[in-house]
């Protein structure tokens, strides 16, 4: 038990999680007591959040917990009623998502925002196209053979394998649409890179693709968030997992001494019978299922 | 100069396939997932004209009947381009026919009451530019369906051509003005004008595949690149020959030729172009990429009303005069035009060039019924059923690409 995570709100992290922390240095990306409330609903209460640079970071919780409200906080859909946000140590405000983007903060979204009518080159680059100067202002064709060799570098670079870059990416499977999908990120000399469900739609080799190259975002030196409801694929990519309840961060594991058991006993409030820990303080030990539901749902995780 | 054909479809069509597959078993792969671009709709053209020929008894293929061919293509061509802008961002201008009218009316006004040349052009033009700046803004703006937008314009513009002309028609007088669609470019300028673009056109594609060679990129097939170039080059030749043995280049048909070569510059190369696709393609991805949708979709519009204007001013020069009656065909034959020639419906895809083709398509049914002596009966009837098998022919092959997950 003595490698078990702490679960506690207010005091954040294991002991292992901190000796880390201490040894890195400022987090590419930190958040302070982030609040956001819809009307009524406090979708998130006084969260903190934080990635280190070289690091994968699975952010998890049920539905409703605030996963989303916090990552659009972060990519600036969403601004926070309360809080902070800091970037490689400095305050930074992030009211719109072209405010993260030139922070170095990109985000993939579940719906990819590819456009399927054009090739990869052209979704890598769409919005910011690469351009040649004929006359000033006025003819400024765009440097296709510039954009395509970079493209390949960084498809490259990602080990992504796609058959042709000059296909409509309508033509690619689902794991290859995701790979140009972070690419676009990473083109954008992104620091940060937000995942939203990453290998949702996708099947075993696909899923497979995908988690190598959040590993490879990670070994190249990127913060990497990965939202995701799969805790076999978040155990296999991540070193820290973030729970969300209820709107408030309730556990911070480190991956190597954690079981998928005891996330999936933060992730709804209920705990197990040997770690069950009523001396616990607010954040946990009034969970209101019991231990048989969270041993289903562990099981249902695992089927997907 | 004509069409640089076939295989020049949207950017969005592949170049690079693997050389690996045989030629013939590659064609047929990318003829039922409709890649092949305007393949099948030039055949389809060839065919069309072998049947005239031969059932006119040859005056068909005739230079002066073909050279009547292009000037009344003339005008469809130019509402056409405006077609395929509009189609491209998946939206439908309805008042094409009107506006183009309208603005033709305005030209032939404005010249019998004693305005010259140049300030009746530029206003001709000026009110299309107006016209499609007010219906962008309220589609893209106000956010109300083009569909409607358009059909009010032109319900409301054909009462204002009505109003323009109370005595029905008016009579266009100013030789320059009919001279635009009654004059030829002759010999030398003719041939000379058109050689150095082709000469240009070939120099462009060398350069393209000697940089991409030194950048380390993959090649199109050279099989491919040959054909292709050869294609643009027989085709312009042949054409060349035929104006040459007639009159010379109609200056309507230079006209709409360096339009389509405009427009095909900018949509093919700049990132204006790619823009317009990817808004097609997929609005939500081109606002989240940081395109300025609105601005893209009120552009569209405005293009396309003026394309309109100009191929209004192109029909009251060929008819020597403007009536207020707008020709009942017109609009359909544009929007019939772009799709026939490969433009989707649903946005995205196509490419400019799909107006020479499928005017050309429409043209020839009229212009062939018409050596035929048949009436618009059975015009109407041809015409209808063509387009019924173009919109058919894109909405399968849409949907056998989103069922192979394409």
């Amino acid at each position: 038990m003595a490698e078990y995570a702490s679960p506690n709100p207010s005091g954040g992290n294991a002991s292992a999680a901190q000796g880390q922390m201490s040894q890195r240095g400022e987090p590419a990306l930190r958040l302070t007591g982030i609040s956001k409330a819809f009307g009524a609903v406090q979708a998130l209460r006084n969260v903190d959040f934080e990635v280190y640079a070289g690091e994968v970071v699975g952010l998890v919780g049920d539905n409703g917990a605030g996963k989303s409200t916090l990552i659009k906080a972060i990519s600036g859909v969403n601004i926070p009623d309360s809080g902070a946000i800091y970037v490689g140590g400095k305050h930074v405000s992030i009211t719109k998502p072209s405010d993260a983007n030139a922070l170095g903060i990109e985000t993939v979204y579940q719906d990819l925002a590819l456009c399927d009518n054009l090739d990869v080159v052209a979704n890598l680059y769409l919005g910011r196209e690469d351009r040649t100067t004929i006359i000033p202002y006025l003819v400024r064709p765009m440097n296709e053979i510039a954009m395509e060799q970079r493209t390949r570098e960084v498809l490259e670079q990602l080990d992504v394998k796609i058959p042709s870059i000059r296909v409509p990416v309508a033509s690619l499977s689902g794991g290859q649409r995701q790979s140009i999908a972070v690419a676009k990120a990473i083109l954008r000399n992104a620091q940060v890179v937000l995942l939203d469900e990453p290998t949702a739609a996708l099947g075993v080799a696909q899923t497979r693709q995908v988690l190598q190259l959040i590993r490879r975002l990670r070994d190249s030196g990127l913060a990497v968030v990965v939202i995701s409801h799969n805790l076999a694929d978040v155990f296999e990519v991540v070193d820290r997992v973030i729970v969300l309840r209820l709107g408030q961060r309730v556990a911070t594991f480190d991956v190597r001494n954690t079981t998928p058991e005891q996330v999936v006993s933060a992730i709804t409030g209920a705990e197990f019978g040997e770690i069950l820990s009523t001396g616990n303080s607010n954040g946990i030990g009034n969970g209101d299922s019991n231990g048989d539901s969270a041993q289903s749902s562990v099981s249902q995780e695992n089927d997907q | 100069m004509t069409s640089p054909s076939s295989a020049e479809s949207a950017p969005a069509a592949p170049k690079v396939e693997p050389a690996s597959a045989g030629l013939l078993q590659t064609l047929g792969d990318r003829l039922r997932r409709g890649e092949l671009g305007q393949l099948p709709v030039v055949l389809t053209l060839i065919l069309i004209f072998i049947f005239f020929e031969i059932t006119s008894g040859g005056i068909f293929f005739s230079p002066q009947n073909l050279s009547n061919l292009i000037l009344q293509i003339a005008t469809i061509g130019f509402l056409g381009l405006g077609a395929v802008l509009v189609l491209l961002i998946a939206e439908i201008d309805l008042s094409l026919a009107a506006v183009s009218s309208l603005c033709g009316a305005v030209l032939v006004v404005l010249s019998a009451n004693g305005a010259s040349a140049l300030v009746a052009l530029i206003s001709a033009i000026v009110v299309g530019l107006v016209i499609g700046l007010i219906n962008g803004m309220f589609i893209s703006v106000l956010r109300v369906p083009s569909f409607i937008v358009t059909l009010a314009a032109l319900i409301g513009y054909t009462g204002v051509l009505i109003h323009l002309l109370p005595n029905a028609s008016i009579r266009l007088i100013d030789p320059f003005l009919t001279g635009i669609a009654t004059n030829y470019l002759t010999f030398p300028w003719d041939v000379l004008l058109p050689i150095p673009l082709i000469a240009a056109y070939v120099v462009l594609q060398l350069w393209t595949r000697i940089r991409r060679q030194r950048a380390g990129l993959p090649q199109s097939p050279l099989w491919e690149v040959i054909a292709r170039t050869g294609a643009v080059v027989l085709i312009s030749v042949i054409a060349l020959i035929v104006f040459e043995s007639y009159r010379g280049i109609p200056y309507s048909a230079l006209i709409l030729l360096t339009a389509l070569l405009i427009f095909w510059l900018i949509m093919r190369f700049t990132s204006f172009g790619r823009h317009v696709y990817a808004v097609g393609g997929n609005t939500e991805a081109a606002r989240r990429a940081g395109i300025g949708v609105v601005g893209i979709r009120v552009t569209i519009f405005i293009l396309a009303s003026t394309l309109a204007a100009i191929g209004g001013i192109l029909a009251s020069s060929r008819a020597i005069s403007a009536s207020a009656q707008i020709n009942p065909t017109l609009l359909l034959d544009a929007i019939a035009a772009a799709v026939i020639g490969g433009v989707s419906l649903f946005g995205g895809r196509g490419s400019v060039w799909a107006v020479v083709l499928g005017s050309l398509i429409i043209g020839s049914l009229e212009n062939g019924l018409d050596l035929l002596n048949q009436g618009t009966d059975v015009k109407l009837m041809v015409e209808g059923v063509v387009l019924l098998i173009a919109v058919t022919a894109d909405a399968i092959v849409r949907r056998r690409n989103a069922a192979s997950g394409r």
